[in-house]
């Protein structure tokens, strides 16, 4: 009901109403489509991201791992186009870019699913699907909308990735969690994307929705977008990942092919290895060394 | 309108009767049909033809803006100053020809240009700033209800419009606004007002544009998730804007209406109605939170507040009793609409 203050998002009118209509061939599997090196991003002298360097590729799944704070929004703010990067470089198909909308990025394939998935809960799956792009038919005042063509394309976009709906005329409210993040993602792969930022898709779910989830990342990987899967999740981007960037306080551990790492490595490199041993002897100390917590914990690092 | 390929073995055949039950103006329309079998077996006037053409045209100026309040409503927004903007449009058309003796064309656009910049000072100011739309809009009421009275004594005197009849063309104007065709014959009563028509058209369009156009899709989603929709793209300052635009623009009208059907137009018309005219469209099934309604529910709404009015006065009761009426139609709408909502939103 209230304006929206969301600065990330900045867009003038005529932007808006002109939907993204740049299609790409998708690209020769593995050719970086993003190549980012030393990139950095201060908030006056607040640095929120240093010398980071990782790559997307078309076929491939970057995963970007991290705990709360690390960096990881600021750093797909960046890729996304809601931010400008003050340090380092940022090369898109081999050029120097500077993105300065969301716009800007989807216009050259870039497309982001947010946590919050911008959907519109009490609408139908297909008006969801086609929002902001839609489909119409007829001229002038009588233009309308081609609703057998977009019920239609919605249900066979969305058999194409896996989701069998029953009845794309559902309020997408009706969905589970990891249905609605899919319709996200099938919308943004069929309006011509080509990299696809998934931003924590899997934290609000359940074990057996985010095996779902998953899945629809290896399609759309197969598919031949280039991925990037931001979690704080190893044993979700472990299995789907071709390349791990780990972020730390604002700074890169380290930018990993799958062949480089293993899930065990990653996860503890992921949770600090060092510093999870000491609060596991920490517990072990007040509760026990046999409370079930300290065993858990224990077994978790080694 | 679902083709055979779109059809699935695990979703039942739903018939059409089932398809309706969903709708959202489904309540108020039978709501409508029950008050209106009520009055007209109760009283012997209700369902004449002079009996109804009175609560038709009741209904018929309430109902325009009711729609248009409803589109509102749906894109997230309220406008209190709806309901101030009916007089203060017929008051500079008034002014304009008796005072000034301006053309009465001329004015009649003056007027609309008006409206549609009051409109757009709402939305503009709702979207720049970011301020609940009740508020910003509760001010353009109070603006306009202290032009409206104390603009017109200043500039003719007095606190209604006299000698509109006199004004140059004034026959012209009065045939699209506040014509009648009588419906048997001469005489006997039972004429249907040009407002009738008027509404019929609106709720059409209106009902046309949210349902098969790219702006009702655009409607539908700044009021259900406005930061959703402008990831997505949709252009949510034009179409919040431009449905301020629409609700003024619908004042505008229902100015004309109501002042070429009575020839006058007083400094207090319109006021005390802004909040009939939510109360129409939550009947017809708009969510006082936006993203869910229907303009031919809110039709329907005002048609239940028209019958009601006159059936009050038709059966002889106390005329008070249309107040608790309606607080207790708005109850029984809201908690339907609010369960209305929670099904839809629940994941299964």
């Amino acid at each position: 009901m209230i304006g929206d203050k969301d600065e990330t998002m900045k867009e003038t009118p005529e932007e808006a109403a002109s939907p993204v209509t740049n299609v790409f061939q998708p690209a020769e599997r593995g050719t970086a489509v993003i190549e980012v090196r030393d990139i950095g991003k201060r908030y006056g002298n607040i640095i929120a991201l240093s010398d980071v360097s990782t790559s997307v590729r078309a076929g491939e799944v970057t995963c970007v791992l991290g705990d709360n704070g690390a960096g990881k929004s600021t750093f797909i703010k960046i890729l996304a186009g809601a931010h400008e990067h003050t340090e380092g470089h940022l090369l898109i198909d081999g050029e120097e870019k500077h993105l300065s909308s969301p716009r800007e990025a989807l216009e050259l394939g870039i497309a982001t699913v947010y946590q919050d998935l911008a959907v519109v809960s009490l609408m139908p799956v297909w008006r969801n699907f086609f929002l902001g792009s839609e489909i119409t038919k007829g001229f002038g005042p009588f233009k309308k909308l081609d609703i057998d063509f977009m019920k239609k394309t919605s249900k066979s976009e969305l058999a194409a990735m896996g989701i069998d709906l029953r009845d794309v005329d559902q309020p997408i409210g009706t969905l589970s969690g990891g249905e609605r993040q899919c319709v996200a993602i099938a919308r943004a792969v069929y309006f011509g994307a080509r990299v696809l930022i998934l931003d924590e898709p899997t934290a609000a779910l359940g074990v057996k929705q985010s095996g779902v989830v998953l899945k629809y990342i290896a399609k759309a990987r197969d598919r031949g977008l280039g991925v990037v899967f931001i979690t704080h999740n190893p044993h979700h981007a472990y299995p789907v990942g071709d390349r791990f960037m780990l972020l730390r306080r604002g700074k890169s551990m380290g930018d990993f092919p799958k062949d480089e790492m293993t899930l065990d490595e990653l996860t503890s490199m992921m949770a600090g290895g060092t510093e999870l041993e000491s609060i596991a002897h920490e517990l072990e100390r007040s509760m026990g060394a046999d409370s079930k917590v300290a065993q858990e914990m224990k077994a978790e690092i080694t | 309108m679902t083709t055979a390929t779109l059809d699935d073995e695990r979703v039942a055949r739903t018939s059409t009767l089932t398809k309706l039950l969903k709708r959202p103006e489904i309540g108020a329309l039978v709501a409508a049909i029950v008050i209106f079998v009520f009055f007209a077996v109760t009283t012997s006037t209700f369902a004449t033809a002079s009996g109804s053409s009175t609560w038709l045209r009741g209904a018929s100026t309430i109902g325009i803006m009711a729609v248009a309040v409803a589109l509102l409503m749906i894109g997230g927004e309220f406008d209190l100053s709806a309901g101030a903007m009916t007089g203060f449009t017929g008051l500079v058309v008034g002014v304009l020809t008796t005072e000034y003796g301006l053309n009465i064309w001329a004015a009649i656009v003056v007027s609309l240009a008006l409206a549609l910049a009051i409109g757009a000072i709402n939305g503009i100011l709702v979207m720049k700033t970011g301020l609940p739309s009740f508020i910003v809009t509760l001010g353009t009421f109070f603006v306009l209800q202290g032009i409206d009275l104390a603009g017109t004594k200043a500039l003719i005197g007095q606190v209604a419009i006299q000698g509109m009849t006199n004004v140059p063309h004034y026959d012209q104007a009065k045939k699209l606004f506040g014509s009648s065709i009588d419906i048997n014959g001469s005489g006997a009563g039972g004429q249907i007002y040009a407002s009738v028509f008027w509404w019929i058209a609106v709720t059409a369009v209106a009902t046309w544009i949210l349902l098969r156009t790219k702006t009702g899709n655009w409607i539908f989603s700044v009021g259900g998730a406005q930061t959703a929709a402008r990831q997505i793209g949709v252009p949510v300052f034009k179409t919040k804007v431009g449905l301020f635009m629409t609700t003024a623009g619908a004042g505008w009208l229902v100015g004309m209406l109501l002042m070429f059907t009575t020839s006058t137009v007083q400094s207090n018309t319109g006021v005390g109605q802004e909040f009939i005219y939510i109360i129409c469209a939550v009947v017809g099934g708009c969510l006082m939170t936006g993203g869910y309604g229907s303009a031919i529910g809110a039709a329907f709404g005002a048609l239940i507040y028209g019958m009601v009015n006159q059936g009050i006065v038709y059966s002889g009761w106390d005329n008070n009793w249309l107040k608790a009426f309606l607080g207790v139609m708005l109850l029984g709408a809201v908690l339907l609409n609010e369960w209305v909502r929670k099904r839809a939103e629940t994941a299964r």
